[in-house]
């Protein structure tokens, strides 16, 4: 089906690739319509809001560990948020909420898929670009956009949205309750909008792009895990997506048009609203129907990667393909049916607390299978430390450890006094906060010679990696133990109750290696930077890796391939693949791309 | 403790930096030997190597945390409940850290053994159904277990089971504060809405409702212990959620709706005040507190309260504003009489509301009007 697509596509690729020297500045670095440069715009952007949302982080833990003491960064960096460098209630609950929506949807949601869907699935599955390139672009610009509106937000008077990154109603709904409920909740909202009709743009055309632009002998069993868990994920976007976009809209007309979705019965600064009849809990619902399937989307690219790379720098096929896959759909699919856990304690019927204990703890078990089978393919392997491979391998270690937590908060009877606890920021920033960034950085560190035509220096990413690691769990693991003290989370300090005296200097170690694990970014950041410039020119296919990629050549060109599309003879793994002699099937070579067609005495195999 | 965590981490960093320094410095040496900034055999073997040693580092890491930081987890439920919740959390902590101590120490131990070498060759294993169908039953049992415990705790946990004659009492909450209304002699609470807040009725109850005559507002609650007690909660602006961490309870407080959740108290105020835990904690406490107000003395600021005494606490766990932090409500567990005796000296509804009678009825009139 894809191959007779390709025909045409080919000569019509040809020509555009003899005048795109001829582009404009704009039409080729701004409003382009080539995958690989807006997933370049889409990786610079994300990164610059991963460096306001970490920042954020290190001054909020300033505030938990060191409770109204005068620094001179807050004066700096806040301004009139800390006057005289003491951070006020209000913009600690500010700087909460902006690191959570900041990270859940600017970085980690397009980080990863927007980058690396743009990037990988036209390459990997052998198309010259994406479906739509003007679809494409302009997903690209209305991220933009509301990542433009939500720094805005920053910079009102009132403050930006303040009410958690749930924005739960009617706190969200009532500028009377909460400062940042007025002009920087309505920004929030607006901006979530447009960031929702992007997302949907680039699921749509990821979607499309995989099921369509196949090119010839590329088989859905023959996709890398990459592109299965890219394609999956943006399924999961288009279904739950469109959902928080309801919840949005009914809450701008709650908040602006006197409606009562969410609102009733409230008492507030002494008068009774006119509001009527809606319900906090419905909000909630609504949210967490996005907002559980959110995590995957977060986590799966994240699961694609990290598969990818294990494999090829074990030298070694991943294990159970097929499991893979089918656990990957099994996440998507239960994604969907267990955001209730998130409500719990909500007040909603107990009998529905049972129903999503039950399908929660589900999804442990695919999650357990693809645990298994990544340590299962490092197993007897060669494994080639390189910084991608060092932060997949902290991804699974960071994976099983969140994700085993999650065994704890998934089960509403233990729910109920963990709930809102720090026990519970430990458990998701473990599994879906820093795995994600694991997968994200080991990805940057593997494709970066297709992004740049360059290497990053592996040095730095050693040191990168290992202070990372140390650090991340450093403030991760202990604060477990905060957790299952009983301290909520959200707390702008906690001198009001005594009782939680003793936790002060576990706040205090959790904050120096926040510190630690912020200040080692720049190391990163210098590296990426500096490596774009003055990197090392990278070869064609550096990681000696099969998948399809890696057969473009190393300046990339407008169409990918500048000659005909290679076709695909086999699935992306034959890693150390041997003859029945035990003669690796390319003789000295321990790995067999995917264009190369099946080798005489070489046994075929089902995957 | 915290002085010397601190150093550590510093000298840590430290230890990064002039590491970092070093290893770009030979980046640079060795750049013209091999420039390719692909693993070789020699980052292989290092690499390896401190996959091991960071593994390692990660049990004692984790072992370091149980050993110092289990002593500030809270104290055994105070409930009646809250016994088969610790049991479980127990029972799942251990396979959670079995599954852990195990995963862990597989993964780190094969990036360490299985790091490349040159000529090394990789086993070509694509799959295996037998090993695969073994590691997804046996999650499938482990978890069975734990869900079909989880679900009769909750379901047991959830139920309230009238016949036992709960005490009712209502949790009220509102921006930053929580009043507790018991419901009087008849066990029944009067009606309320927001619509009927005016004046010294704060809780919005409807002074027509004869129910409503013998109910009893106030300020801290009071718990007879052994007595199964009904919460209804009610919030007057945003949501709230009234954490009660020592006896395993929680309920969010949604305006709009009354929710609930049931517990029986089983420790008085006094007895927990007297158990080795809290004697320990109480004095830790106030240790820090002494060294800190050394510190606010010689920088001539006011020193903290000093902290008596443990009291049982209500707290919002769920953000309602700038003053969530602080929303907080004292808790008494004691015995029957003494709450009796307690309850006997609140005023009851009717008499707060005596001198405003005529306000109040026209606000019925009011009401019944919105509604």
């Amino acid at each position: 089906m894809s191959a007779v697509g390709h025909v045409s596509d080919h000569n019509h690729a040809h020509d555009e690739h003899d005048h795109h020297d001829n582009q404009s500045f704009l039409s080729k670095y701004v409003f382009s319509l080539d995958h690989k440069v807006i997933s370049k715009q889409y990786l610079f952007t994300a990164l610059f809001m991963g460096i306001i949302g970490i920042a954020m982080s290190v001054f909020f833990r300033m505030q938990i560990a060191w409770p109204q003491e005068s620094f001179k960064v807050f004066e700096i960096f806040l301004g009139d948020w800390a006057p005289g460098g003491v951070l006020t209630a209000d913009k600690y609950l500010a700087l909460v909420t902006m690191h959570g929506t900041i990270m859940v949807f600017f970085v980690l949601t397009q980080g990863l898929s927007g980058t690396f869907s743009n990037l990988l699935i036209p390459l990997q599955i052998g198309a010259r670009d994406m479906a739509s390139g003007f679809m494409n672009m302009l997903s690209y610009w209305m991220f933009f956009v509301s990542c433009v509106i939500m720094i805005g937000s920053l910079f009102l008077e009132s403050g930006p949205a303040n009410a958690g990154w749930t924005i739960y109603p009617p706190l969200s709904a009532l500028p009377q309750a909460i400062g940042g409920s007025g002009m920087g909740m309505t920004l929030w909202l607006i901006s979530m909008a447009i960031f929702i009709a992007s997302s949907l743009l680039g699921s749509l055309n990821y979607i499309v792009t995989v099921i369509n632009l196949r090119t010839k002998g590329m088989s859905m069993t023959r996709l890398p895990l990459t592109v299965w868990a890219l394609f999956v994920t943006a399924i999961i976007g288009v279904v739950s997506f469109p959902v928080l976009l309801s919840a949005a809209l009914m809450l701008i007309m709650d908040r602006s048009f006197g409606t009562s979705f969410f609102l009733s019965d409230i008492f507030i600064q002494g008068e009774v609203l006119a509001h009527q009849g809606g319900s906090p809990v419905l909000f909630e619902h609504l949210f967490w129907f996005l907002g559980h399937p959110e995590v995957y989307i977060v986590i799966l690219p994240a699961m694609g990667i990290a598969s990818e790379i294990l494999a090829t720098n074990s030298r070694k096929p991943i294990f159970g393909y097929r499991a893979m896959v089918a656990s990957i759909l099994a996440i998507a699919f239960l994604s969907t049916i267990v955001w209730g856990h998130h409500m719990f304690v909500s007040g909603m019927n107990p009998f529905l607390g049972s129903v999503f204990t039950f399908t929660t703890l589900l999804i442990a078990i695919p999650s357990a299978v693809k645990a298994f089978n990544w340590i299962t393919t490092i197993w007897r392997g060669n494994l080639q430390m390189n910084p991608g491979m060092l932060f997949s391998i902290g991804f699974v270690s960071t994976f099983i450890t969140g994700g085993l937590t999650g065994i704890i908060v998934g089960d509403s009877t233990l729910d109920i006094n963990v709930h809102d606890t720090y026990f519970v920021i430990a458990h998701f920033h473990l599994v879906m906060g820093i795995s994600a960034l694991y997968g994200m950085f080991a990805g940057i560190y593997h494709w970066f010679p297709k992004l740049f035509g360059r290497m990053m220096n592996k040095n730095l990413g050693y040191v990168h990696f290992w202070i990372t690691i140390i650090g991340a769990y450093g403030v991760f693991f202990p604060m477990h133990f905060v957790g299952m003290a009983g301290l909520p989370r959200r707390y702008y300090n906690n001198t009001a109750f005594p009782y939680f005296d003793d936790l002060a200097d576990i706040n205090e170690l959790i904050t120096w290696f926040a510190i630690l694990t912020a200040l080692v970014q720049l190391v990163f950041l210098y590296n990426f930077i500096h490596s774009i410039f003055f990197g090392k020119k990278a070869v064609q296919n550096p990681w000696k890796s099969n998948s399809l990629e890696w057969t473009t050549p190393v300046e990339p060109i407008h169409g990918n391939w500048p000659g005909e599309i290679p076709t695909v003879h086999r699935w992306p793994y034959d890693y150390s693949k041997t003859n029945k002699d035990g003669e690796y099937v390319i003789k000295g070579q321990d790995f067999v791309p995917q264009t190369v067609p099946l080798q005489e005495n070489e046994e075929e195999l089902d995957h | 403790m915290t002085v010397f965590l601190i150093i550590i981490v510093v000298a840590l960093f430290a230890i990064t930096v002039w590491q970092l320094t070093k290893i770009y410095q030979l980046s640079r040496d060795s750049s013209s030997i091999d420039p390719s900034q692909v693993a070789n055999d020699k980052d292989n073997k290092m690499q390896g190597n401190l996959m091991l040693a960071f593994g390692i580092a990660f049990y004692i890491f984790m072992f370091y945390n149980f050993w110092s930081f289990t002593d500030r987890a809270l104290p055994a439920a105070s409930s009646e409940h809250g016994v088969q919740f610790d049991n479980l959390m127990l029972i799942s902590m251990a396979v959670i850290m079995f599954v852990q101590v195990i995963t862990q120490g597989l993964l780190h131990y094969f990036a360490y053994k299985y790091h490349g070498r040159k000529g090394q060759k990789a086993l070509f294993f694509a799959d295996n159904d037998k090993l695969e169908f073994i590691w997804t039953i046996i999650p499938v049992i482990v978890l069975a277990g734990l869900i079909i415990y989880g679900l009769f705790t909750w379901s047991d946990i959830m139920d309230v089971d009238k016949d036992d004659d709960p005490l009712v009492v209502e949790i009220y909450a509102k921006q930053f504060s929580w009043n507790a209304r018991y419901a009087g002699d008849d066990n029944i609470l009067g009606k309320a809405n927001v619509r009927f807040i005016e004046g010294t009725n704060t809780l919005g109850v409807d002074a027509s409702d004869p129910y409503a005559h013998d109910d009893i507002v106030t300020a801290e609650l009071h718990l007879p212990v052994d007595r199964p007690v009904l919460f209804k909660f009610r919030s007057q602006d945003v949501l709230h959620s009234a954490y009660f961490p020592h006896f395993r309870a929680q309920m969010n407080v949604v305006p709009g709706m009354v929710t609930q959740f049931a517990f029986t108290p089983t420790i008085t105020s006094d007895e927990i005040r007297e158990t080795e835990y809290m004697v320990e904690k109480i004095a830790r406490i106030q240790n820090i507190r002494k060294e800190e107000n050394k510190e606010l003395m010689a920088a001539g600021e006011e020193p903290l309260p000093a902290y008596e005494q443990f009291d049982y606490y209500l707290l919002c766990n769920k953000i309602c504003g700038v003053a969530h932090y602080n929303m907080q409500m004292k808790i008494v567990v004691e015995t029957e009489e003494e709450y009796n005796k307690w309850l006997s000296e609140q005023k009851k509804f009717s008499e707060t509301m005596e001198p405003q009678e005529e306000s109040a009825e026209t606000e019925v009139e009011v009401a019944q009007v919105v509604n």
